[in-house]
């Protein structure tokens, strides 16, 4: 079962890179736009009513958890909705099975693909905390990679959805019981201290609380406390992600 | 022989949940001839395909697709092999030249290597005027031969058609038809599975014909009806045909077949029967020779298959 993997995934990264270029400009404002709005929202609206939190000003701290939640929405929105369509709507999947490219490839280019595109969202957001003066320094620039990684995470989970997924309305599940509670457990809002001690622990495994406690220090300038753990998190979630989507996929069209 | 045999299936068996869809199929394609892989709905011919072009590993028995065992090596032996699929799949988002260009990449081919061989495609596609067309706009059928223009980026030895030419019109048939021959014409070996007998007797040089997925019938057009079937048909219809044939039809044949309003005879000498027949005004009759469908119908049954 291990993935059988080749160049090849590279062209279906690019069959999907083609089709965003086309619709490039609504796309980015479309990834921009929804965390804009909670942002200033809230960040203004919400931040005047609070002093600071944990030493920043309330708009800076929901900033930088918004870079970490918008990466994860556009990784799952790009695999969830898109990549359903791809795979069932439109069997793009199968016309490139029938070409030398084997299912890991489809799987892993659909993956790198969806970790590109909420890269980009997550670096547009990012541009929007330097553009305000919210980041503290060059160490802030660190936080590219780690976007990368948590939108490849995203990516991969999102994945397991698509591999399993019988209809669009399926996804309503995954967002309702695990995306926006992972917003709201894991620091975007307020610091997960916050929270109850058990809900804490809990909040301090998912994937989105590694993200946030990555990126927050490295934008305001600080090292994060234990980098290791938390990219590791990351990474061993990744690869556990992706085995199990590869998996239920070639259950699904390979049969 | 076998060396060069684009393709060799041997007693391939894959079964879903128990149930076999493919029960020890065996043939053979020889390079350069058009092989239909003819069956009724759930004969096996689609898990077939399949597991020709290693999308689905077999449950036991060998296949060998331009010399590479497949499964373990489809991914190099379909570097070689143009598919058309039964469902459009093609790309959506997509102009016509580009739906090629993105198939041809994932062949590892070069975009200049591509856009040279892309015009010469839509030509034979006869889409060159619809290079930049949205495929939205496109016909069915033109989408069909863009589909086919796509299994031909890579310049494959083999095509492997599933179902060509289902709910195209009869101009656009033909225009599929006439492409196909063009390509065996060139040396290509194509492989196709159909429900249509008159697009098989066209087209094939052999046929197998599959049921329960097992082989039950293998030959060119010609020999099948040949020794399959009686060589004539009298098709009785009208008032009181289906008494006629209850009572009568004995007398004329072996074989009569009552399927909705018409009774199927088939005889060796239609002369006896035709004379009986011109007494009665009120049967309407029609005489032809057999032909292809009706040795698929004799083979496989009339009952229907969903």
């Amino acid at each position: 079962m291990t993935p059988q993997l080749s160049r090849r995934a590279f062209a279906v990264w690019r069959r999907n890179f083609l089709v965003w270029k086309k619709l490039a400009m609504p796309s980015m404002l479309g990834n921009l736009a929804d965390p804009m709005i909670y942002l200033f929202g809230l960040g203004y609206g919400l931040g005047s009513l609070l002093p600071q939190v944990d030493g920043v000003s309330y708009i800076a701290f929901l900033a930088t958890g918004t870079i970490c939640a918008s990466t994860m929405n556009a990784a799952s929105f790009e695999t969830l909705y898109s990549g359903f369509s791809r795979m069932h709507v439109q069997r793009s999947w199968e016309a490139i099975m029938n070409a030398p490219v084997s299912l890991d490839d489809v799987v892993a280019g659909e993956c790198m693909w969806a970790a590109t595109k909420a890269s980009l969202a997550g670096a547009a957001i990012l541009l929007v905390v330097i553009l305000l003066g919210l980041a503290a320094g060059p160490l802030a620039l660190l936080t590219l990679p780690v976007i990368f990684l948590t939108g490849l995470c995203f990516a991969a989970l999102g994945l397991i959805m698509t591999a399993l997924a019988p209809s669009y309305d399926f996804f309503m599940y995954y967002f309702t019981l695990f995306i926006t509670p992972m917003v709201l457990l894991c620091g975007v809002f307020f610091p997960i201290e916050q929270l109850p001690p058990l809900v804490q622990a809990i909040a301090n495994w998912l994937p989105l609380s590694h993200a946030v406690q990555l990126v927050r220090p490295l934008v305001f300038g600080e090292l994060p406390a234990s980098p290791l753990l938390h990219i590791g998190a990351l990474l061993v979630t990744t690869a556990a992600a992706f085995w199990l989507a590869l998996t239920l996929a070639r259950r699904r069209l390979l049969k | 022989m076998t060396e060069t045999a684009p393709l060799i299936v041997d007693r391939l068996c894959k079964a879903y949940d128990g149930k076999p869809a493919v029960a020890g199929l065996s043939f053979a394609l020889e390079r350069g001839e058009c092989f239909g892989l003819l069956g009724p709905n759930g004969a096996g011919k689609t898990t077939t395909l399949r597991c020709c072009l290693g999308l689905t590993a077999p449950d036991s028995g060998t296949i060998t697709l331009l010399g590479e065992p497949v499964p373990a090596r489809a991914r190099e032996a379909r570097a070689r092999v143009g598919v058309v699929p039964q469902f459009d799949n093609l790309d959506p988002d997509f102009t016509a030249a580009e739906n090629l260009l993105v198939y041809g990449r994932y062949f590892g081919l070069s975009d200049a290597t591509l856009w040279r061989r892309i015009p010469d495609l839509l030509e034979f596609a006869g889409l060159a005027s619809k290079a930049d067309i949205s495929l939205r706009t496109l016909s069915g059928g033109m989408k069909r031969r863009l589909t086919l223009a796509r299994a031909l980026v890579n310049d494959p030895e083999l095509l492997v058609l599933d179902e060509p030419t289902t709910g195209l019109d009869p101009q656009a048939r033909h225009m599929i038809w006439n492409r196909l021959k063009q390509l065996l014409a060139t040396g290509k070996t194509i492989l196709l599975t159909t429900h249509f007998m008159d697009e098989a007797e066209r087209l094939c040089n052999r046929l197998a014909i599959v049921d329960d997925g097992r082989l039950i019938a293998l030959g060119t057009p010609r020999t099948l009806i040949a020794e399959r079937i009686e060589p004539q048909v009298v098709e009785v219809y009208g008032e009181g045909a289906d008494a006629w044939a209850a009572e009568q039809a004995r007398q004329f044949t072996r074989r009569c077949e009552v399927s909705g309003e018409t009774a199927f005879c088939y005889v060796e000498d239609a002369a006896p029967l035709l004379a009986h027949l011109a007494d009665r005004p009120q049967l309407k009759t029609l005489h032809r020779p057999a032909n292809l469908e009706d040795v698929f119908l004799k083979l496989t049954g009339r009952e229907l298959r969903d």
